[in-house]
C-alpha cells in the first residue's frame, strides 16, 4: 500500500491497532482471572519452580523499561542531540513497559487482591519491598521528565530531572538484578555480578525495543529515518549486545572458579536439555553472535532491515536468557548436603520440571499488550514522534 | 439542694435508671468482652518470650529409612497430603548418601526455624516473621503469594497453596494463594504441648526427634546440643538454625 492510500485509512488503522492490542490485554486479564480462581495449579509452576513464564515476561519488560530510558539519558545527561530528539519517546516507552511488566508480576501473585497490602506493609530489609518503592518512584520521575521535555516553560529543568531519572534507573535495575543476586540459598544466584549484568542487559533489550518501535512509528507516518541516526544506534546496540555476552562469560566463570558451582554449570552449559539449548542457541547464537555479526557487517550492517532484524533477535535472545536465568536457576536442585546424593518425596536432588501452560503465556503476552497499547494511544494523543529536523543542532550532529 | 421526700424518690428512681442502664450496657458488651478475653487469653509477650528458643534435635541414627511416622502425623495435624509437584509438604524424609564412603542417612527435613531466616529478610510485606521464641511463621493475612521466600529458603521448606482447600483443621488455617511451612505446631506448643512429628516419633518408640527449649540450660535438648556433636544444615550460611541433626 502506498503512503497516500494509507493516509486515508490512517484513523481506521489506528483504531484497528488499538482494538487488537486491547483484545490482547483482555485475553491476558482473562488468563489472570482464570489463574486466580483456579489457583496456580492451572499453570506449569509448582513448589519446585515457583517463578515461571509470567516472571520471564515481567522481568524482560521491567529490565527493558529501564534500558529504553537510556536513549533519553544519552540525550539529556550526555547532551547528544539526536538522542535528545528521541528522549520523549524513550521516556514514554519506559513508563509503558514498566506498567506492562508490573501488571504481569502483580497478576501472577497468589493473592493479587491484596495489592493494597503490598502498598501499605513494607519490610525495608526486603529488596522486593525496595523495588516497589523504586518502581513507583520511576513512574513519577519519568512522568515529570516527559513534562519537562514537552512543556516549554519547563525545558530548563529537563536536564536535572533527566539526570535524576538516569540515577534512579541505575538503582532500579541494580535492585532488579539483586532480587536474584542476594539469594544466598541457590547455586544459580548468590552473586553480586547479577546487578551490573542486569543493567547491561537492560541497555541491550531497551535499545532493541526502542529501535523497533521507532521504525514502526516512522513507517506509520510515512517518514524515513536518517541512515546516520540508525548507524549510530546500531553501533551502540552491537556494543551493548557484546557487553551482555561479556558479562555472561564472567558470570559463568565466577560460578566455575570462584563459587565452585561445577555441577550447576555443567547443567546449564552441557546437559540441561531445554536450558542448555536455550543458552547456546537462544542466548548466545540468536541473541548475541548473529546480531552482533549482522550489525558490524561492513556492507549489510548499515541497512535498516539488518538493524531491525538484529534488534528482534536481541529481544528473542533476551527472553531466552531470562528463561535460563529465572527457570534454569530454579530447575537445578538445592544443594543442602554437599558431597551427598539426596532424594525425597519433595524432589530433592532431582532436576525440577516445568512445562508452561497457555494461561501463563497469555498473561505474559497481555503485559506486552498493555505496554504497546499505552504507547499507541500516547503517541496518537501527544507529540512523541522524534523530529530531527526541528532541531538545528541535531542537523549539525548528523553531518559529522 | 434540699432533700424533700419528693426529691429523694426522684433521686432513687434516677439511680435505679442508671443502675438498669449500666446492667443493660454490661449485658450488651459482655459477649464482646468474653470474646476479646478468649482471643487474648495470654498477652502476646507471655505467649512468645525471647527467654525461650524452641528447637529440635534429630538423631539420624534412630531415624529409619522408609519410616514416615513424623510426615504422616504432620499431614494429619496440619491438614495436607499428597506428593504431586504442586502439593504442600511441610516435612519430608530426605535420604542422603555419601558419594565417597557410601554411608547413607535418613532424616526429616522441614523449616529449620533459623535465628536469621532468609525468608523473613526477603518478604516484601513482613508476612514472614519470627516470633520471639524463635518460631518462624507466615502471617496468612498479609502474605500476597509472591513466593520470594520460597526462592530464598535454603531448605526448600516452604510450599505454596496451588488450589482451593477443603476440610481444614480449624487450629491451622491455610489458604489458596499463600505460602506456608512448618509452624513447629505452634498451636500445640502454645498450649504446653510439642509438635505432632515429635509426638508421633516418640509414640512409635523411635525417639529420633527431641523437642525443647534451646535457651534452657537444664533442658534435655540443651544438654545434648552442648555435649554431643550436632550439625546445622548449610551451617556455611550462618543462619543459626533451631533444628539440629545428630549422627550425620
Amino acid at each position: 500500500m502506498n503512503i497516500e492510500a494509507f493516509r486515508k485509512i490512517e484513523e481506521r488503522a489506528f483504531y484497528a491497532l488499538a482494538g487488537l492490542l486491547g483484545l490482547v490485554v483482555l485475553i491476558g486479564l482473562g488468563a489472570a482471572h482464570y489463574m486466580e480462581t483456579h489457583g496456580h495449579v492451572v499453570t506449569g509452576m509448582n513448589n519446585q519452580i515457583v517463578w515461571g513464564l509470567p516472571h520471564v515476561f515481567a522481568i524482560f519488560m521491567i529490565v527493558a523499561a529501564s534500558g529504553v530510558l537510556n536513549v533519553a539519558s544519552i540525550g539529556s545527561v550526555f547532551g547528544k542531540p539526536i538522542y535528545k530528539a528521541r528522549a520523549p519517546l524513550s521516556a514514554l516507552l519506559a513508563i509503558a513497559l514498566l506498567a506492562g511488566g508490573l501488571t504481569v508480576l502483580m497478576l501472577d501473585l497468589g493473592r493479587p487482591d491484596r495489592l493494597i497490602v503490598a502498598m501499605t506493609h513494607f519490610n525495608f530489609k526486603s529488596i522486593f519491598a525496595l523495588n516497589v518503592i523504586l518502581y513507583t518512584g520511576f513512574f513519577a520521575i519519568v512522568a515529570i521528565y516527559i513534562w519537562t521535555m514537552m512543556e516549554r516553560k519547563m525545558y530548563a529543568y529537563s536536564k536535572y530531572v533527566g539526570f535524576s531519572a538516569f540515577i534512579w534507573r541505575l538503582a532500579l535495575t541494580t535492585a532488579t538484578g539483586s532480587i536474584f543476586g542476594f539469594l544466598v540459598a541457590r547455586q544459580a544466584y548468590n552473586t553480586a555480578i547479577l546487578a551490573p549484568m542486569f543493567i547491561i542487559m537492560s541497555f541491550a533489550y531497551g535499545l532493541a525495543v526502542f529501535i523497533l518501535v521507532q521504525s514502526f512509528m516512522y513507517a506509520w507516518n510515512g517518514m524515513k529515518l536518517d541512515p546516520a541516526i540508525l548507524r549510530r544506534m546500531k553501533n551502540l546496540l552491537a556494543t551493548f549486545a557484546g557487553a551482555v555476552l561479556y558479562f555472561t562469560i564472567v558470570y559463568h566463570l565466577t560460578n566455575l572458579y570462584f563459587a565452585k558451582q561445577a555441577a550447576f554449570e555443567r547443567f546449564i552449559l552441557i546437559d540441561g536439555g531445554v536450558f542448555t539449548t536455550l543458552f547456546w542457541v537462544g542466548q548466545i547464537l540468536v541473541g548475541a553472535l548473529i546480531p552482533i555479526g549482522m550489525l558490524l557487517h561492513p556492507t549489510m550492517g548499515s541497512k535498516s532491515k539488518t538493524v531491525l532484524w538484529a534488534s528482534a533477535l536481541i529481544i528473542l535472545g533476551g527472553f531466552a536468557q531470562l528463561y535460563v536465568v529465572v527457570i534454569g536457576g530454579q530447575a537445578f536442585p538445592l544443594e543442602m548436603f554437599p558431597g551427598m546424593q539426596e532424594s525425597s518425596s519433595f524432589f530433592d536432588g532431582a532436576i525440577h520440571h516445568y512445562s508452561p501452560t497457555l494461561p501463563e503465556f497469555l498473561l505474559g503476552v497481555g503485559g506486552l499488550g498493555i505496554a504497546f497499547l499505552i504507547t499507541t494511544i500516547a503517541v496518537r494523543v501527544l507529540n512523541f514522534l522524534p523530529r530531527d529536523h526541528s532541531h538545528p543542532v541535531a542537523q549539525d550532529a548528523l553531518t559529522d | 439542694m434540699d432533700k424533700t421526700p419528693e426529691n429523694k424518690s426522684h433521686d432513687s428512681s434516677r439511680r435505679q435508671f442508671v443502675g438498669y442502664g449500666a446492667a443493660m450496657a454490661g449485658l450488651a458488651i459482655a459477649p464482646g468482652v468474653t470474646l476479646f478475653d478468649l482471643a487474648h487469653g495470654r498477652a502476646p509477650e507471655e505467649a512468645a518470650s525471647s527467654k525461650v528458643r524452641w528447637g529440635m534435635l534429630i538423631d539420624s541414627g534412630k531415624c529409619a529409612t522408609g519410616c514416615d511416622d513424623c510426615v504422616s502425623a504432620c499431614g494429619k495435624e496440619n491438614g495436607f497430603s499428597g506428593t504431586r509437584e504442586t502439593d504442600s509438604q511441610w516435612i519430608r524424609k530426605v535420604e542422603i548418601k555419601d558419594l565417597r564412603s557410601g554411608q547413607s542417612h535418613s532424616l526429616p527435613m522441614m523449616c529449620q526455624h533459623c535465628e536469621h531466616p532468609p525468608c523473613v529478610d526477603v518478604c516484601p510485606t513482613g508476612a514472614s516473621f519470627k516470633r520471639a521464641d524463635g518460631i518462624v511463621l507466615v502471617d496468612r493475612h498479609i502474605c500476597i503469594g509472591c513466593r520470594y521466600c520460597m526462592m530464598a529458603c535454603p531448605y526448600k521448606a516452604r510450599s505454596f497453596v496451588h488450589e482451593e482447600l477443603h476440610d481444614q483443621n480449624p487450629d491451622v488455617p491455610r489458604g489458596k494463594g499463600c505460602v506456608e511451612s512448618c509452624t513447629l505446631c505452634v498451636h500445640r506448643v502454645d498450649k504446653g504441648g510439642q509438635p505432632a512429628c515429635a509426638d508421633a516419633c516418640s509414640e512409635a518408640g523411635h525417639n529420633a526427634i527431641l523437642f525443647g527449649d534451646l535457651n534452657d540450660p537444664n533442658s534435655e535438648i540443651s544438654k545434648r546440643v552442648t555435649t554431643l556433636a550436632t550439625t546445622q544444615v548449610r551451617a556455611d550460611l550462618g543462619l543459626n538454625v533451631g533444628v539440629r541433626y545428630q549422627g550425620l
